[in-house]
């Protein structure tokens, strides 16, 4: 019994948080959209009984999932954000190991305030935190104020409204994301092991890829699956940042939700991204397991 | 569009207001009341007064169309209006709550008729044209002391815009607005909804969209006022803000506007009470307050709009009343048009136009 409740809850988080929304999201796709409220015939009548029910799904089609393939442009815009969600990750990496090999090679001492350090920003709300970029970045902003300051550049560079500031604003969003599981994976790992590779003739060099990298492997995905999911359905960061020129689902979902008022569409993009979704969310629960297996 | 997602709320708490009080919320276009009304309200009625504001008319009529928005007054312009009123978004006024419906301008009721038959859902609040802002100094340093400033050529010919490029150039992000003036520009009826027409506009858009910085729809106002930008296609009123901005800052920056020649669209910004409101008499004292000529006057003497408000007209300040981008003469108003809602289907392939002139995809 007591099995069954500790079982029973997760599976209600599941059932309350996902699967109702996305039924809920499925079956307005399967409509059309209308001038009414809510904008989408058909709706359920369950005052008709079982009439109403049958009404209700012979009325239901695919015609939307139709309509994304007739037009270049979704999917145009899911494969840029593949591509901007993919190369966030790498440069996010990039920029998030050395970070978190730097707080596991610290002296104990000093781990929890570093570690401290990381997590603070999010004391700061997000959008906040975004704006302030675009102060930063902006052709009047405090970058271009001091490039052109220190005499490094004569014309401001134009950074904001374009992908480049997208990237920044990913990189410095998901950061954490990627360093916290990166710097729990190297914090166990036993230095013996290192020490060991270097007696037996590796360089220090070969010792890092051989060793520390293949051990914080767990690591490195967890936090680029971490960093990947989110950034794909991004929508805050490429709309404030970004030019009208980057192109990302997201912003494909708030037109057709808010300039053409067609719910069906929107929907349909919203379960077509969804199932993109779910071969990296499977890959990464494997993931999990695969560690929690070798640790148990 | 982009501050549609940090709406700014304002709320104005009210100490002495018992714990239980009675609310009114109010979701307006940013930057378009004196608050001071918001206060004045209050101490009127002893009705607390929540007031949210929004920068686009797609956010407004989502929240219409999903329905339960919470809202007791919202403020859609005419053919939004007319698509909600027809989608059953709103209730009919009733009159009797409403004494100073008297002081409304029939000139503008007949006008606004054609969105909301017999204004039985609605009473206007403001109303003005969509026309070009100009930074007088930087346009004439690029273009030549005769540059077209009142033409739309200005933004719509490549040749002006290759040289404006650099000082930067602003447009609406609302393609029921652009679309139309770059109809107009070319001759073509500015409110045709046959897509062969409308689909002549992409070709002149997307010559010109290299040299424009930036879509949007409110963030011009500042961009004019401090000189980030010379050019702005943008709302009457808001240009004539950024003009007094610039003024008060003295930095120099002289903002001009102009209704353009070949044609200028006029809007109206209607005040109506949704189907569900959960206050609906408050709102009838809200809307009755707003009609009030003393306070209409405040508010246009405050948003440099003009207002459907013929009782205000003597109580306006000369700069408002007597300014013909505010208040066209006779000739200016002959050049105004208006336009009505696309339906669906056309709808759609505006939008899509519009993404892709703007993204190139």
């Amino acid at each position: 019994m007591r099995r069954f409740a500790l079982i029973a809850v997760p599976y209600l988080w599941l059932l309350a948080l996902f699967l109702v929304p996305f039924v809920i999201v499925l079956k307005i796709s399967l409509s059309d959209s209308a001038l009414a409220i809510p904008p989408y015939l058909p709706t359920l009548d369950l005052k008709a009984g079982w009439s109403g029910i049958t009404e209700f799904f012979s009325q239901l089609d695919f015609e939307n999932f139709v309509w994304l393939t007739e037009d270049d442009l979704y999917w145009k815009a899911y494969l840029s954000s593949l591509k901007i969600a993919l190369v966030s990750t790498v440069l996010t990496l990039a920029v998030g190991f050395p970070i978190a090999y730097g707080m596991a090679r610290a002296p104990q001492h000093w781990r929890a305030t570093l570690l401290l350090l990381v997590i603070l920003p999010f004391w700061t709300s997000f959008l906040i935190r975004v704006y302030s970029w675009m102060g930063i970045l902006s052709q009047e902003g405090y970058l271009n104020q001091f490039l052109m300051g220190i005499g490094l550049i004569n014309e401001p560079l134009i950074i904001l409204n374009t992908n480049v500031a997208v990237y920044i604003g990913i990189v410095y969003t998901y950061l954490p994301f990627m360093i916290l599981p990166i710097y729990s994976a190297l914090e166990k790992l036993d230095e013996s092991l290192l020490e060991a590779a270097e007696d037996l003739g590796c360089s220090r060099m070969s010792a890092f890829w051989l060793v520390t990298v293949p051990l914080s492997k767990q690591g490195i995905i967890a936090g680029s699956f971490l960093v990947f999911i989110p950034t794909l359905g991004e929508f805050v960061i490429p709309s404030l940042l970004g030019g009208s020129k980057t192109l990302m689902i997201g912003k494909i979902l708030w037109e057709e939700f808010f300039s053409n008022r067609d719910w069906p569409v929107a929907s349909a993009v919203a379960v077509i991204l969804l199932l993109i979704l779910v071969i990296p969310i499977i890959l990464f629960q494997r993931n999990e397991q695969k560690q929690r297996e070798a640790e148990g | 569009m982009k501050k549609t997602l940090i709406t700014l709320t304002t709320t104005v708490a009210l100490g002495a207001m018992a714990a239980h009080a009675e609310e009114v919320r109010v979701y307006n276009w940013s930057d378009y009341i004196d608050e001071d009304l918001l206060g004045k309200f209050e101490e009127e009625t002893g009705i607390k007064l929540i007031y949210d504001v929004f920068d686009s008319n797609e956010v407004l009529e989502t929240k219409m169309l999903a329905g339960g928005s919470g809202y007791d007054v919202v403020v859609p312009s005419g053919t939004f209006l007319q698509r909600q009123i027809t989608a059953g978004a709103f209730q009919k006024l009733d009159m009797a709550q409403l004494s100073n419906k008297g002081n409304m301008w029939d000139a503008i009721e007949a006008r606004t008729a054609k969105y909301d038959p017999d204004n039985a859902y609605s009473i206007n609040y403001m109303w003005g044209t969509t026309g070009i802002g100009v930074n007088v100094g930087k346009v004439q340093e690029a273009l030549g002391a005769d540059a077209p400033i009142d033409s739309l050529a200005l933004v719509f010919d490549p040749a002006n815009m290759e040289k404006l490029a650099d000082c930067g150039v602003h447009l609406l992000d609302a393609p029921a607005e652009i679309i139309p003036a770059a109809l107009a520009y070319i001759g073509e009826d500015p409110d045709s909804h046959d897509k062969d027409v409308i689909a002549k506009v992409e070709p002149i858009l997307t010559a010109v969209r290299p040299y424009i910085q930036k879509f949007h729809s409110s963030e011009y106002i500042n961009a004019l006022a401090n000189g980030d930008i010379c050019v702005a296609i943008g709302w009457s009123g808001d240009i004539l803000q950024a003009r007094d901005r610039a003024a008060e800052a003295e930095n120099g920056v002289e903002i001009a506007y102009s209704a353009p020649s070949e044609g200028a669209l006029m809007w109206f910004d209607q005040m109506a009470i949704p189907v569900d409101a959960p206050n609906p008499e408050a709102a009838h004292k809200f809307l009755n307050f707003i009609m009030d000529a003393q306070n209409m006057a405040d508010a246009s003497n405050y948003v440099y709009y003009a207002n459907g408000n013929l009782a205000s007209q003597p109580l306006l300040e000369e700069d408002v009343i007597g300014d013909p981008a505010i208040y066209p003469n006779d000739e200016t108003i002959k050049n105004l048009y208006t336009t009505t809602p696309y339906p669906q289907k056309v709808q759609r392939v505006v939008t899509r136009m519009w993404t892709k002139i703007k993204s190139g995809t």
